[in-house]
């Protein structure tokens, strides 16, 4: 059985000579790397210093929002995801129902369509928004009680609508990629903690622990584990979805792009973009897989 | 071999047909379809409007047969160049940038920008101190959003991808102005949709280095053969009536302005 078994694991030996799959994966990856050579040499023929003193302050400050409006989207997202995910593994029926249906609408229709919708759709119900509104404690005086360093001093309580909040297009960027993600978040979250073997709930029952305990201290810190890639995943496609604000008239990176693109009508606004996510999304994948490193030393044989 | 064979037969292939495009003299034509009444795009996806019906009354005075591509506004330039069509005809104005990158003919038609507002708007006038601290919703990459950044400069300018998007934030109160050509301004306050709102006024003066001449018709850098057809044809049709006829089937006015 276990001759067999090794048998069976044993690669097939490589392939001699040059076989039409290796033929053609040589060409691919030729293409590739010419495609490549290609886009550095054009940057290097074009580099416009004029254009970089010209445009890289805005780029920079677009880069601020939009890594503002995905922190912010993100960690709302996770906040919101934990009642979702609650609902999906709910025994009862009307909750595990609202949920799937929460997250069947935010998966199933584009970000694009759900910024839209927040943005111009709202914007038609105006008058019934601007009805609604609650009141909340406002800073209206500040205390200087150290150079740079000021406490709130005087408190004034004012009227705020939610059309106030609506009203802003960074809001309403924030507001859709917080409910799309915490769908994405959602499922992220229950598939890890229905990863973890039933085993383990039933023997923190029998050493007398209750639920809550029990994903605290057990299921968590291993279903994280699971979930960690995932998440990764998830905030590196809310990075490049960020993208979409800016024809809601947020100037976060690709807004800015747009802008000098316009203004010179240079195509190397877009690729100096490109970039700057690249480079963003290749922080993030060594970040995941750093942290993935750590957190699984225990693991490692 | 047999690959080889198959790509060298697909080649010529592709080859052929574009000969035969090349024989039938087809002029490609790209407009944007979000202007209305200059061009716009109807519910059943047929492109109309008074850039549409001109490009085809040229057409007919060079004897070819135009086709029309829908494009966004953004990239109407860079996809000139990229050769997906061969003019652009879409109430594009002659600026000094876009004749870095792209041959014109004459202008064809010269409106006047205009500034809208709500009907209840507090605004007395357009000046860069009435407009100052007050949000101005304008379509990038326009003659328009050049001249409100450049103008406006204690306003806050915000940009949208379209005209139809940046009336729907002044009907629903996100802006507190909005700066386009005046006859698309007034399509709109026509429309249901824009009963919100009203003409508050023409900044002024209008200077030509920001608007240009006028719109004309772009063509890919160098292609000087076309931009002369294309010269003669719209004087053919100035001459001949039809460019009057097109005219009066939207406007009470002539809009070609004033004779060069």
């Amino acid at each position: 059985m276990s001759i067999t078994a090794a048998m069976v694991e044993r690669p097939p030996p490589r392939a001699r000579g040059w076989p039409r799959s290796r033929v053609i994966g040589y060409a691919m990856v030729g293409f590739w790397i010419l495609f490549g050579l290609g886009i550095v040499s054009y940057l290097i023929f074009a580099w416009n210093a004029d254009f970089f003193a010209k445009y890289a302050p805005a780029y920079l400050k677009g880069l601020q929002t939009t890594l503002l409006l995905v922190c912010i989207s993100m960690v709302l997202g996770a906040i919101l995801s934990v009642p979702v995910a609650y609902g999906r593994m709910s025994a009862n029926r009307f909750l595990s129902g609202l949920a799937y249906c929460y997250v069947y609408f935010f998966r199933g229709t584009p970000l694009l369509v759900q910024t839209y919708l927040v943005y111009y759709g709202l914007g038609s119900f105006r008058a019934e928004l601007g009805a609604l509104g609650t009141y909340l404690p406002v800073v209206s005086d500040w205390f200087q009680i150290a150079p740079h360093v000021s406490v709130p001093a005087g408190v004034t309580i004012e009227w705020f609508t939610l059309w106030d909040f609506f009203k802003d297009a960074f809001n309403c960027g924030v507001f859709a990629f917080a409910l799309n993600t915490a769908a994405y978040q959602a499922e992220i979250l229950r598939g890890a903690i229905e990863s973890v073997p039933r085993g383990q709930w039933e023997g923190a029952a029998s050493l007398g622990l209750h639920k809550l305990q029990t994903l605290r201290k057990i299921i968590l810190p291993q279903a994280l584990i699971v979930a960690l890639r995932p998440y990764g995943n998830e905030l590196i496609l809310m990075v490049k979805a960020s993208a979409i604000v800016a024809i809601i008239t947020v100037y976060d990176l690709m807004g800015q792009a747009k802008l000098a693109f316009a203004n010179s009508f240079d195509i190397q606004a877009y690729i100096w973009v490109a970039l700057v996510y690249l480079v963003m999304v290749e922080i993030l994948r060594h970040g995941v897989e750093w942290i993935e490193r750590r957190i699984t030393i225990h693991l490692k044989r | 071999m047999r690959i080889a064979l198959r790509i060298a037969l697909a080649a010529s292939a592709a080859l052929l047909t574009l000969g035969v495009a090349q024989a039938q003299e087809t002029l490609r034509i790209g407009t944007e379809g979000a202007y209305p009444p200059f061009n716009n795009l109807t519910s059943d996806g047929q492109l109309v409007g008074f850039d549409i019906d001109i490009a085809k009354a040229l057409c007919d005075e060079i004897k070819v047969k135009c086709t029309f591509v829908a494009q966004d506004w953004d990239g109407i330039i860079p996809a000139l160049q990229a050769g997906k069509f061969d003019a652009i005809v879409a109430s594009m104005s002659i600026t000094p940038e876009r004749l870095e990158k792209v041959d014109f003919t004459h202008k064809y038609y010269n409106t006047p920008s205009a500034i809208a507002v709500p009907k209840d708007s507090t605004l007395k006038g357009v000046t860069k101190e009435d407009l100052a601290g007050k949000t101005i919703g304008v379509a990038t990459t326009t003659t328009h959003f050049n001249y409100a950044s450049k103008t406006y400069t204690d306003s806050t300018i915000k940009g949208y991808p379209s005209s139809p998007e940046e009336q729907a934030d002044l009907a629903n109160g996100r802006l507190d102005a909005i700066e386009d050509d005046i006859v698309v301004l007034q399509q709109f306050l026509d429309s249901a949709d824009g009963a919100c709102c009203k003409i508050l006024g023409q900044p002024s003066p209008q200077p030509v280095e920001i608007f240009g001449p006028g719109a004309g018709i772009a063509v890919r850098k160098g292609e000087t053969d076309l931009v002369n057809k294309l010269n003669s044809a719209i004087d053919a049709i100035r001459a001949n009536g039809k460019y009057k006829e097109i005219n009066d089937k939207y406007f009470k006015f002539d809009v070609f302005g004033a004779e060069s």
